[in-house]
């Protein structure tokens, strides 16, 4: 027995190891892989965020990426020649955050007394609003030209400008974001969200304040939302309307939905799914996107419930981790 | 200025009938499946392409009368469509009805960019000349010009629209799909079979938002793979303005779109001085839709959600 479980820990520490070395490999490789990496960390920190609203507390947003845009031109607006002002990006950082979660109650409070589907269509026209109203206010953001040369990001004196760079930056930041969450998830906090995912009368009839439970759930997601658009823009140095069309909405709730609904550990395999099966599919040249819809009918076909089991969520993985080294004969 | 206001009249009823006829597919199927169907704008689409194919392949047959010949590809296009509306919702849409809302959602999302990738493919991304089906002329009427095209488009609407009505209210299958939007499994005890009703809910559906693709590709003489996206997603506003799952609801919720966005193009540079221009429209139809939804949150004609349904407790 004591061999085995001393196996079990050697192969644990293996599997840990090796997934480090594989993060930390990844600066290694051509460009091109780095910057797919990095969309990859970008859709996960995103996806994570929605996560929030769709997965834990049941309600459908399709407007998500409208708080997306908010941080990326609160980037474009205060750092770069538009209106002359710099600031630096770490103030920008928790600006666009702040701008995000505002934005969010401001759609947040008058709609959510609305349910279901009409809630969705609520935040997509809001997603849609707020792209036209950027593609229209010329004086503000230069229409549908975008707006380019925003500033070279740097944190703490450390140069932002590489994808190498960025791929720390953003890899800090969404074990941040998944810590946080998870933190969340289990506390009372996540534990309403869920009853109201299950049952909003009962809620209600509990004494809570759905309103602000909901409320708080889309400040929190459009925080995040936020926060990964001013991370995009200072990564792209250029923003524009195209990046925060309805499609884009539809791709973060795209992949929760393939890699698991309410589910970290899902979201984050859906993220390097739907990122990296384009990527894979430059081959096809025309026929990318028919295999691409293709391959997406055909996994929620044969996985309606996403790819990764509810089961096997963050917590099961902790709760084996801390088994095998605490106390070995439970597992 | 009243025969501006005439011939704007007449171009939003003619718009908002295109749009009813879009919004009574999503309406229907949202109906009977409580389903978001993200491809139906495809079937739009696909309409005037399916037309096209079918009416010159009968000239290439010899061809009979070309009234005739439209006529044949006109019918043979709604066949076709419905059909394919009848066999998607079969393989994607079926087997995911035990898991949830949210997944049916997203194969539908993914259908969407099967039908279009498979136009793209097959015929070109690039727009293609619609030949008008009808010859539009204009007439004056009440001292505003109208075209024939534009009053064919709202006769051939009304008409699909009444005979609509008339079959869901009148006969047997109606009242299966009725009795299905209203009650899954009661009538599914009463002996309905709910499937049968579903898949003509997916044959007359996409049937009818081909019939409005071909209007509009008519109308404007132009097709291309990307229009039935944004189209749709308007009709699909229109749907929900009016209450979705109502059918008269989406009929009102099109025209009414329809007058929002023409008189709200027309008039609304006007009356702001030229403070919001015309490329506010599509701004001005989504905040309207904002607007009726926070005073009757359940649409125009919608039925208010009881608190017992619990498809209204469980949002997703």
């Amino acid at each position: 027995m004591g061999t085995s479980v001393i196996a079990r820990r050697a192969g644990l520490l293996a599997t840990l190891a090796l997934c480090v070395i594989l993060l930390a490999l990844v600066p290694k490789l051509p460009p091109y892989y780095v910057r797919v990496a990095d969309s990859i960390l970008i859709y996960i920190i995103l996806a994570v965020g929605l996560n929030l609203v769709v997965g834990y507390a049941g309600l459908l947003d399709l407007g998500f990426i409208a708080f997306y845009a908010v941080g990326a031109y609160a980037y474009a607006f205060l750092a770069s020649g538009q209106f002359d002002i710099h600031l630096p990006f770490i103030v920008i950082l928790f600006i666009g955050a702040a701008a995000g979660a505002i934005a969010g109650v401001l759609l947040g409070f008058p709609v959510l007394k609305l349910r279901g589907d009409y809630l969705a269509i609520v935040t997509l026209s809001f997603g849609e609003i707020i792209r036209i109203a950027i593609n229209n206010a010329d004086e503000l953001t230069n229409g549908p030209q975008g707006i380019a040369g925003l500033d070279r990001a740097s944190l703490f004196g450390l140069p932002l400008t590489s994808p190498v760079h960025f791929y720390w930056l953003l890899l800090a930041l969404a074990i941040i974001i998944c810590a946080s969450v998870y933190y969340m998830e289990r506390s009372i906090l996540g534990k309403a969200w869920r009853a109201l995912r299950e049952d909003q009368d009962v809620v209600r009839g509990l004494g809570i304040n759905t309103t602000t439970l909901k409320l708080l759930a889309f400040a929190l997601s459009a925080a995040i939302g936020g926060a990964g658009g001013v991370i995009f823009g200072s990564f792209q140095r250029f923003v524009s309307p195209e990046s925060f069309t309805f499609q884009e909405s539809l791709l973060v709730v795209l992949i929760i939905i393939i890699g698991g609904v309410g589910n970290i550990v899902g979201v984050i395999a859906g993220a390097i799914v739907l990122v990296v099966l384009p990527e894979v599919l430059h081959f096809a040249a025309q026929y990318r996107l028919l295999i691409y819809g293709i391959v997406l009918v055909t996994v929620i076909v044969l996985r309606p419930g996403g790819l990764v089991s509810p089961r096997f969520n963050l917590s099961f993985i902790i709760r084996k981790v801390r088994n095998l080294w605490l106390s070995p004969s439970k597992t | 200025m009243f025969d501006y206001f005439l011939q704007q009249l007449i171009f939003a009823l003619a718009i908002g009938a295109i749009y009813g006829l879009i919004a009574l597919g999503y309406t229907m199927v949202y109906g009977v499946m409580r389903l978001i169907n993200f491809a139906h704008g495809e079937f739009f689409m696909l309409g005037p392409y399916v037309y096209t194919f079918v009416f010159s392949g009968l000239v290439g047959l010899g061809g009979l009368a070309p009234m005739l010949d439209s006529a044949l590809a006109i019918v043979a296009s709604f066949v076709i469509i419905g059909l394919l509306g009848v066999t998607i919702e079969r393989f994607a849409y079926r087997p995911l009805r035990a898991y949830g809302r949210l997944a049916p959602m997203l194969s539908a999302l993914g259908m969407s960019i099967v039908l279009q990738s498979a136009v793209r493919v097959t015929v070109g991304p690039q727009p293609v000349h619609f030949p008008a089906i009808v010859a539009s002329e204009p007439i004056a009427a009440l001292g505003g010009m109208v075209t024939t095209m534009q009053l064919g488009i709202l006769a051939a609407a009304i008409l699909l629209m009444v005979g609509l009505t008339l079959f869901v209210n009148g006969t047997r299958l109606g009242i299966w799909i009725r009795a299905a939007s209203e009650s899954w499994t009661t009538s599914s005890l009463l002996g309905i079979r709910v499937n049968r009703a579903v898949s003509l809910v997916f044959f007359i559906g996409p049937g009818l938002g081909a019939m409005a693709g071909i209007m509009y590709a008519s109308y404007y003489g132009i097709m291309q793979p990307t229009m039935g996206s944004v189209i749709g997603l308007k009709a699909f506003t229109a749907a929900i303005l009016g209450g979705i799952g109502s059918i008269p609801g989406a009929m009102l919720g099109g025209f009414l779109l329809g007058a929002i966005e023409v008189f709200g193009t027309a008039f609304l540079p006007i009356l702001s001085g030229g403070l919001i221009g015309t490329e506010y429209r599509d701004v001005f139809a989504f905040a309207v839709l904002i607007l009726v939804l926070l005073f009757k949150p359940a649409g125009l004609l919608g039925e208010t959600i009881s608190e017992e349904t619990t498809v209204a407790k469980k949002d997703y």
